[in-house]
């Protein structure tokens, strides 16, 4: 059945409307190569069971003819989304049994439009990490692998990129039809570029955090992962609508998104932000770059240099922001209510142990970071600075948006690197997020889609950024690019 | 402004991690690297600048100060790592 986990999600949801095969055997075939791609680690749990009994319901809706629209599609979900009565433990040891007894609010919708959920997916710990390898449950392995010695060390595992990396492995190795991810700094347009899969993170507060376990709460958000630019389009419209559950949540009509892709991206005005050409960037980025501004003038976009001059500042103001607010957020972890708990001495070393237990290197190390950003002495020199730091940058992106419609840059500064190839250096890990950070210090949607690939073979993906609640544009543009690349390749599979 | 390992041990001691005292030396270099990294910052002229608290432009919503959910105790407990009852067990916090 490997030609049912082939289709589209927008063709998948055709052959489901016309009969031509039933939710139950579409999802089968989808169990059997979640099984059979175990070598991946791409889920933490898989939901045969419950996957099969959505699906016979799913089939049920059909046959009476109420069927939503993303009914009977076999699905992938991130672990940071609570899911009743479903293990969720965001890839930490410290919520490593917890079973929520409510569902999110972004996964709720997707079941009210009738979605099959396959499993739980593998992420980095607290979505804290760039390479799934901040995981408990272990890293996540690319579908991908590199042709020659060259670029990734020839049949060595390579990262998926992070912190959604089982999402985007599960999307390129065909073993769901699109997935959730969540994205704080980069973490589901980064791993879209790894993999050849298309991500995009819409504007902040359109699709709700309830019930998504929380990072820093002012740049995390949720989005799609899947194989097409409609594809992500249809998943996005079901994920996002306001939701008084999560009070940033906005009050604005989710529209229909999918016909934006094919739409004729003709006379719009195209940024190309000269900050955003860095040092040591390998040549066939910036190669693929010009590619890119290419096919857009050739659709009819006008292309225009703008300047958004606080950009290298927003990695570091984003190291200030995020461990902040992951300091704040992951105090409730106190081993009192929920969670692991290892007993102490006395109520401080109960925490304490509990605490050291049960968080990961990473986490750990981002939780002093924030802890010593804002405590006494220290919070207006850093905390305050980088929020001042952050508002420069939202300006940038205004200033530019006076003069454009949307920006064109590479998603990320490689392509997938090694397993284990930048674990020891916290910094050059960081640097992964450089062209994607800023999107959210400012809440705008941006979105990666597949563009090409390097010479050992491997995926390199282009960034759109749009105004505020414009994801309309962006996946106009986002089809425009991917019509013009006609990225067809996919992973040889080994798995 | 150079972390060191009192300063390291204070932090951890305020995050609630027990960190052994043989971590305390590289966790300081590392986080040395980072705040030295994050320096960078204080080159961007940020007189007179509102800081950005939120990302979205909109006053927090007001609703009615109401019970919408609750009395479902079962629920509140069903993760509890010790629990008597319908209450949660937790270390002793008055002598």
């Amino acid at each position: 059945m490997s030609a049912l986990t082939s289709l589209t999600l927008k063709s998948a949801m055709d052959g489901l409307a016309d009969k031509s095969f039933s939710s139950v055997e579409l999802t089968q075939a989808h169990v059997e190569a979640v099984e059979a791609a175990r070598g991946l680690n791409a889920f933490v749990l898989e939901t045969p069971d419950k996957a099969l009994a959505m699906a016979q319901a799913s089939d049920a809706r059909r046959a009476s003819g109420d069927a939503g629209p993303l009914d009977g599609a076999p699905l992938g979900i991130k672990d940071l989304f609570c899911t009743k009565g479903v293990r969720t433990t965001a890839a930490s040891k410290i919520i490593g049994d917890f079973v929520p007894t409510y569902e999110s609010t972004v996964t709720a919708n997707l079941w009210r439009d009738g979605a099959v959920m396959l499993g739980k997916l593998n992420m980095d710990q607290f979505a804290m990490g760039s390479s799934n390898e901040t995981s408990c449950w272990g890293p996540v392995v690319n579908p991908w692998r590199a042709r020659t010695a060259e670029g990734g060390g020839g049949n060595a595992p390579l990262t998926p990129g992070g912190s959604s990396g089982g999402s985007a492995s599960a999307v390129a190795a065909e073993l769901c039809l699109g997935a959730t991810a969540t994205d704080t700094g980069g973490s589901i347009r980064q791993p879209a570029a790894f993999t050849g899969t298309v991500g995009i993170k819409p504007t902040y507060g359109r699709c709700s955090r309830w019930g998504v376990v929380a990072f820093a709460s002012s740049l995390d958000q949720a989005g799609p992962m899947a194989r097409t630019v409609e594809d992500a389009a249809m998943l996005l419209t079901s994920m996002c609508g306001y939701d008084p559950k999560d009070s940033t949540s906005l009050n604005v009509e989710t529209p229909d998104f999918a016909p934006f892709v094919g739409k004729s991206v003709k006379g719009l005005r195209i940024g190309i932000p000269k900050e955003y050409r860095v040092d040591n960037m390998p040549a066939e980025i910036d190669a693929l770059w010009e590619q890119g501004i290419a096919w857009l003038k050739e659709a009819g976009c006008e292309i225009v240099e703008v300047s958004l001059p606080h950009t290298k500042y927003a990695l570091p103001a984003y190291y200030i922001v995020a461990p902040a607010e992951a300091s704040s957020n992951l105090a409730r972890y106190d081993g009192m209510r929920y969670g692991l708990r290892v007993e102490g001495a006395n109520l401080t070393d109960t925490y304490e142990k509990s605490r050291a237990a049960g968080f990961g290197t990473e986490v750990k190390r981002r939780i002093m970071i924030g802890t010593y950003v804002l405590s006494a002495g220290y919070y207006d020199a850093y905390y305050l600075k980088a929020l001042k730091v952050r508002r420069r940058i939202a300006d940038d992106f205004d200033q530019a948006f006076e003069r454009v419609d949307a920006l064109l840059t590479p998603t990320a500064p490689s392509a997938a690197f090694g397993l284990g190839d930048k674990s020891d250096d916290p910094v050059a890990m960081y640097l992964n997020d450089i062209f994607t950070v800023t999107v959210n210090l400012a809440g705008l949607p941006g979105m990666s889609v597949p563009a090409g690939l390097d010479a050992a073979g491997l995926p390199l993906g282009l960034q759109l950024i749009g105004r505020a609640l414009d994801e309309g544009t962006l996946l106009s543009l986002g089809g425009a690019l991917e019509k013009a690349a006609d990225f067809r390749a996919k992973p040889q599979k080994w798995w | 402004m150079t972390i060191d390992v009192a300063t390291v041990r204070k932090v951890a001691r305020l995050a609630r991690i027990a960190q052994p005292e043989e971590t305390l030396e590289k966790l300081a270099g590392e986080l040395n690297g980072i705040m030295a990294w994050i320096e960078q910052l204080n080159e961007v002229d940020t007189d007179g600048v509102e800081p950005m608290t939120s990302a979205v432009h909109m006053p927090a919503p007001m609703r009615e100060d109401l019970v919408t959910e609750g009395g479902d105790p079962e629920m509140v407990l069903s993760n509890a790592p010790k629990r008597a009852g319908a209450f949660f067990v937790v270390p002793k916090v008055i002598e």
